[in-house]
């Protein structure tokens, strides 16, 4: 097997008294789609975050790329995060500019390229979460599902070898979501990225997940291939494979 | 990931690109085919080439298309034409660039935008007095202790700063005036001046304008801040009507403080010049006190006051109208801020001069 792309030992993370990553140990190998799973509020964001680095850990270590995440060098920093593409749960689009140039902004942050390629690469990439005919709108004007989309086009504009994807199809109707799918299996085969979703929809996982991970309150129930969850013994698990509910 | 580069050559008027195209790849590439400018490309072989990224593809069919119309794609091995097919532009197109109205036609939205404008604060204005003649006599629909909170908000907190600028408002009135009235042995005088002018102009008219900077934002700011997170539209689902939970609440409260306010504005106001009467005119403070007292009318009092509802309904009336129509997200929210806070100085100082004319008359 070949070394894990994140690796975490013992992260713990609180909010005020309040423990929300409880003890985790987790290894992520590269050029797998990893579903993280687990009943609403029992701490999936915060774990993608805590990864990403946006929530400070208690303690434990978390390795990227096996690094440490380390923000005091700042160009070593720069460089992780170009690796890097998020799809936050609400979208995190930038209210105040077209969906066009919310996709553009990390291709020119990180890359010297000049415009007419930039927005070739935005057309395209708008074009494959299905939004080509709403790239001059604000994202104000867009239904939820639209900004959602919006906002994986955003996180996949510089072909990241590290995704991650917060819910990317709450909110979506199941052909798109569908599509979604799709569109993350090709860029795992085209760009041997390596995939985190956060999901709770049966059918997706189904297509989309090479290894689960399911958590509750804090702490890892289960993490190992979609066969082996089905039949792992945690009742909690299987009634979630069975009636896609927790 | 191995490092980042390509190799490159060029043998007859074919370019080889090995390695990989990239974000990172493709300036080096660009500066390269710059330098050998003068060679006319007809075939691009890529037999050797790792990986291509998405930005890659789109570079490779800018060079096809643009930059050597007509050059063939050679030797990509399956997972590199792969690529190329499936992050290719062809076919997509974006949606044509919004056209931006002209000069006429920004003039006349303009001046619907401004009938608009008008047509709904008058709604919005009989919707609030209307709630709130209601609302004094049957609080439902209200959260309970929600005006004396807001009295808090919009009172308590102001009175300091209030009672600060108009005490120094009141010292240099009195200085300004005391200099050209001392010339004539008119010292005294001065007392009227600040009583009048305190209590019929500057007191109202200030308090409201720091009322508009601290209040007004703030009210535009919290009710464009619920209707973008859809607050407001949950309030109405549950039968609540947003004017009357969040406005009225606001306009009882500052309908009771402002007066409030304007009176502590004037007292401080009048002190003001007290200070400057004695130390620096040698007034005694029975004669001061004495000709403020005769020289202030009922009158006065009743203009002052008067006024300075009149001004704090204004500023509810306009912060919430400027709240509601928030367009957008953070940046609305920003933006109708400001223009609440402005419309409102701005209201105030206009209807401050109306208000004068009609008393002169
Ligand atoms: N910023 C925060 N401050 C305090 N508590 C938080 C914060 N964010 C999340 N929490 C709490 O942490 C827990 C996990 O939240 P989260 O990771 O968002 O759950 P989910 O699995 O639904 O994504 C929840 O109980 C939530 O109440
Ligand atoms: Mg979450």
């Amino acid at each position: 097997m070949q070394t894990p792309i994140i690796q975490i030992e013992n992260l713990t993370t609180r909010y005020g008294e309040k423990i929300v990553l409880d003890q985790i140990n987790l290894d992520i190998y590269p050029h797998e789609v990893s579903v993280i799973l687990g009943g609403s509020g029992c701490g999936k964001t915060t774990l993608l975050k805590s990864i990403i680095g946006l929530v400070e850990p208690d303690s434990g270590t978390i390795k990227l790329f096996g690094e440490l995440f380390n923000k005091a060098d700042e160009q070593r920093y720069t460089h992780t995060l170009r690796r890097i593409g998020v799809l936050f749960q609400n979208g995190a689009l930038l209210n105040s500019i077209s969906i066009l140039e919310n996709v553009s902004i990390p291709i020119e942050q990180h890359s010297r390229l000049d415009k007419t390629l930039i927005e070739k690469i935005v057309t395209v990439k708008l074009q494959q979460v299905n939004l080509a005919d709403s790239a001059y709108l604000l994202p104000s004007e867009l239904s939820g599902g639209m900004r959602k989309r919006a906002a994986l086009a955003r996180a996949i504009a510089l072909d990241p070898e590290l995704l991650f994807c917060d819910e990317p199809s709450a909110g979506l109707d199941p052909l798109t979501s569908e599509n979604l799918d799709k569109l993350i299996l090709t860029l795992k085969e085209q760009f041997n990225m390596t995939i985190i979703v956060v999901t709770h929809e049966l059918a997706s996982i189904h297509r989309i997940a090479d290894r689960i991970i399911f958590l509750d309150q804090g702490k890892i129930l289960f993490m190992g291939t979609l066969k082996d969850a089905k039949s792992c013994g945690i009742s909690e698990i299987e009634t979630f494979f069975t009636t896609g509910s927790f | 990931m191995p490092v980042n580069q390509a190799q490159l050559n060029i043998k007859d008027q074919q370019l080889s690109i090995s390695g990989k195209i990239t974000h990172d790849t493709i300036p080096e590439i660009q500066k390269f085919l710059r330098k050998n400018k003068s060679i006319s490309i007809t075939a691009i072989d890529l037999p050797e080439l790792e990986f291509i990224d998405s930005a890659g593809v789109a570079f490779l069919e800018e060079l096809t298309q643009a930059t050597f119309p007509g050059a063939a794609i050679n030797n990509a091995s399956e997972k590199i034409g792969q690529a190329i097919k499936t992050f290719s532009s062809k076919g997509s197109q974006l949606s044509p660039i919004p056209r931006e109205p002209n000069f006429f036609e920004s003039l006349g939205n303009a001046i619907f935008k401004a009938r608009d404008a008008l047509v709904e604060s008058i709604y919005l204005t009989s919707e609030i007095v209307l709630w709130s003649f209601v609302g004094v006599f049957n609080s439902r629909g209200r959260r309970k202790g929600s005006v004396i909170q807001q009295c808090y908000l919009i009172g308590s907190n102001a009175v300091g700063i209030i009672a600060l600028l108009s005490f120094v408002l009141g010292l240099i009135l009195a200085l300004q005036s005391a200099a050209q009235l001392r010339q004539f042995g008119a010292s005294i005088y001065v007392a009227d001046l600040i009583a009048i002018s305190m209590v019929r102009e500057m007191a109202p008219m200030m308090t409201a304008i720091i009322i508009a900077g601290r209040s007004g934002s703030a009210f535009a700011a919290e009710i464009s801040t619920m209707k973008v997170t859809e607050e407001l539209d949950a309030l109405r689902m549950m039968a609540i009507d947003p004017i009357r939970y969040v406005i009225v609440p606001k306009f009882l409260a500052i309908s009771i403080c402002m007066p409030l306010l304007v009176t502590l504005s004037m007292i401080l106001g009048i002190f003001g010049g007290l200070v400057i009467g004695l130390t620096y005119l040698d007034l005694t403070l029975v004669s001061y006190l004495n000709e403020t007292i005769n020289i202030l009318t009922a009158e006065d009092l009743l203009v002052g006051l008067s006024k300075s509802i009149i001004f704090a309904w204004v500023i509810v009336i306009i912060g919430s109208y400027f709240g509601f129509k928030v367009k957008g997200g953070a940046e609305g929210v920003g933006r109708v801020t400001t223009s609440a806070v402005v419309a409102s100085i701005f209201a105030v100082i206009f209807l401050d001069a109306l208000f004068s004319l009609i008393y002169m008359i």
